[in-house]
Order: structure tokens, then C-alpha cells, then sequence
């Protein structure tokens, strides 16, 4: 085994070359292509909840409006700026790998971490928010069953509360999906710190860095749709 | 290699031009348009800020060909989905009587 493996770095002079690709570059298209292929999976997975979200804003578009207008609109534009930095400072960390500089390289991952974990800490201050108003639907948390605070809703003309309850459960599976998505690309995001540390990537092999990207972007990008449609659907109303 | 590298300049303006996506999306949001022109607007800037995402920070506009076909299945199948489903939900009251 050892000596067939220093035969393949020999021949193709990367230690990253797995045995069952001719090169570096078809390594690395092979491992983006793969990527890609994921990230289908992950676009039709969150499609299915835009879609019921669609549905049920159609339906009960007074309720959601009425609910949308509870949430926070300068944390939740916060947080998109965040997460907006955070691709930046991801696509610069490629960049840098790309180009073998590996101090920025680190810099910028370390940053893309801290960016990632500001969003979940202003996410779990809105959350915080949501059960001190008892906004959590069903009963989920033991004795603050839904029941929102007379101030935390106004209800407009035709929304009830199941409706806005509805709302509230598209609200939590959506957001709460997209945080366990970040939390998942933290991880990853720590893996890739530790490596580039230890120096595995290289202008010739960095397929985890520009992978792991490709994910953090995605994310990014369904972020890019839920904050207008959760956070923005019912303002126009306050001022019409 | 023949990996082409974007250059910083590029993600930059295209950092900047989603920032301003982002202020442009907010300040949309609070203005009463007719219709469902608010909803319209709302994901017109958050597509355009999507494609960006997906043409510079991930690359594809540099990709071989297959990763455009990949991405663009993903759309169609997504089409699907939504264009079947609303044709069912949305049409469900046609005949008045019920079924």
C-alpha cells in the first residue's frame, strides 16, 4: 500500500491525489461537480418550504402580514449584512488558498466563523424574543404553550390566531432549518481552519476550501430569500 | 492548472452591489405599491442578489458546463414543484359547486 502510493506521487507529484483520478484537475472538477450536486438536494429540500409558504400566504395573507410586522426588521437586516460579509470574507479565504497565501487565507476563515456565529447569536435573541411572547406555536415549550402578549401582535382585518400560529410554525422550520445549516457550516468552517493551519491546502489541491464555500454561499443565498418573504411581506401595510 | 481565479476587485463590487440589494430590498419593502407589486419587487432584488452569489462568489460563470446544467436543473425541477402544486391549489375554485 505505501509503496503504490508513493508510485502515484511520483507519477503525479501531489500527495492529495487520490489514486482514482488522473490528475489534480479532474480531482478537483470532480469534487465540485459532487458539491453541486448536493446543493440540488438542498435547493429542493428548502423549496418544498418556500412552496408551503407560498401556499399559506396566499391563503391567510392578512395573518401573515400581521405576524411578519412582530418580527424584528433591523435585527433581521442586521443579520443579512452579517451573513452578506461573511460570503465575502469566504470567497476571499478561496481567493487567498487560491493563490497560496496562507495567512490571509486563515485570517479570513477565522472571520467567516465569527461572522457565522454573530448570526446565530442575534438568531437566538429573536428567538428569545418570540418565546417571551409566547409566540413559539403549538406546544412546543412546556407552559408557554402559543398565546401571543397583547402587545407583541396587532392583528389586521381578517387574520386570526391559528392563521398567525401557521405563521409562526413556517417561520420556526424555515429559520430554525437555516440555523442548523449554519451551525453544520461552523463546523465545517472550524475543520477548515484547523488544515489550513497545519498548511494541507495549496494552490494545487484546496477542492475542502472551495467546496465548504460553495455550501456556506448556498446558505447565504436561501438567507437572501427568507428575510424579505418572513421579515418584509407586511410593512408596506403599516404606512399604506 | 487552468483554474481560473476571480480576482478581489470582482468580489468586492459584487459584495457592495449585495449590500445595496439588501438597503434597496428594506427600503422597497416600506413603500405601498399596487397590487402584488411589493411581493414582485421584494424577489425581483433577492433573485438578482442570488444570481450574483451563484455567478461570482460560486464560481459558475467560470464552471465547465455541466455545473451550468446541474444548477439549471435544480430550477427546473423546482418549477415543478411550484408550477404543479399552484396549478392544483389555485384552481380548485373554479367550479363552484365543489367536487
Amino acid at each position: 500500500m505505501i509503496e503504490s502510493h508513493a508510485t502515484t506521487q511520483d507519477i503525479h507529484g501531489h500527495p492529495a491525489l487520490q489514486h482514482h483520478f488522473e490528475n489534480m484537475e479532474q480531482q478537483r472538477e470532480a469534487g465540485t461537480i459532487g458539491m453541486w450536486v448536493f446543493l440540488v438536494t438542498e435547493i429542493m429540500f428548502f423549496g418544498g418550504m418556500f412552496l408551503a409558504y407560498a401556499l399559506y400566504r396566499n391563503f391567510f395573507p392578512a395573518a401573515f402580514a400581521s405576524a411578519s410586522n412582530h418580527l424584528d426588521i433591523t435585527l433581521g437586516a442586521v443579520n443579512t449584512g452579517v451573513l452578506i460579509v461573511s460570503s465575502f470574507t469566504m470567497a476571499l479565504a478561496v481567493y487567498f488558498t487560491q493563490v497560496g497565501n496562507r495567512r490571509p487565507q486563515i485570517l479570513c476563515l477565522v472571520l467567516t466563523l465569527i461572522l457565522g456565529l454573530t448570526f446565530l447569536g442575534i438568531k437566538a435573541v429573536e428567538y428569545h424574543e418570540k418565546y417571551t411572547d409566547r409566540l413559539i406555536p403549538g406546544h412546543l415549550i412546556p407552559g408557554a404553550s402559543f398565546g401571543p402578549e397583547a402587545h407583541a401582535l396587532h392583528l389586521l382585518p381578517g387574520a386570526t390566531l391559528p392563521q398567525v400560529e401557521m405563521f409562526y410554525w413556517i417561520y420556526f422550520a424555515m429559520t430554525g432549518m437555516h440555523a442548523l445549516h449554519m451551525i453544520i457550516g461552523a463546523g465545517l468552517l472550524t475543520f477548515l481552519i484547523v488544515y489550513s493551519i497545519k498548511g494541507r491546502f495549496d494552490p494545487e489541491y484546496h477542492s475542502p476550501v472551495e467546496i465548504i464555500g460553495l455550501y456556506w454561499h448556498f446558505v447565504d443565498i436561501v438567507w437572501i430569500f427568507l428575510f424579505p418573504l418572513l421579515y418584509l411581506l407586511g410593512r408596506h401595510f403599516e404606512h399604506g | 492548472m487552468s483554474e481560473h481565479i476571480v480576482p478581489v476587485k470582482i468580489y468586492f463590487a459584487i459584495f457592495l452591489a449585495l449590500l445595496a440589494g439588501t438597503a434597496l430590498t428594506v427600503i422597497a419593502a416600506f413603500v405601498d405599491f399596487p397590487w402584488r407589486l411589493n411581493t414582485i419587487v421584494a424577489l425581483t432584488i433577492a433573485s438578482i442578489k442570488a444570481t450574483l452569489v451563484v455567478l461570482y462568489f460560486m464560481h459558475v460563470r467560470y464552471s465547465p458546463r455541466l455545473v451550468w446544467v446541474i444548477v439549471a436543473s435544480a430550477l427546473f425541477w423546482m418549477g415543478i414543484l411550484f408550477a404543479f402544486t399552484f396549478s392544483d391549489y389555485f384552481t380548485r375554485n373554479w367550479f363552484s359547486s365543489g367536487y
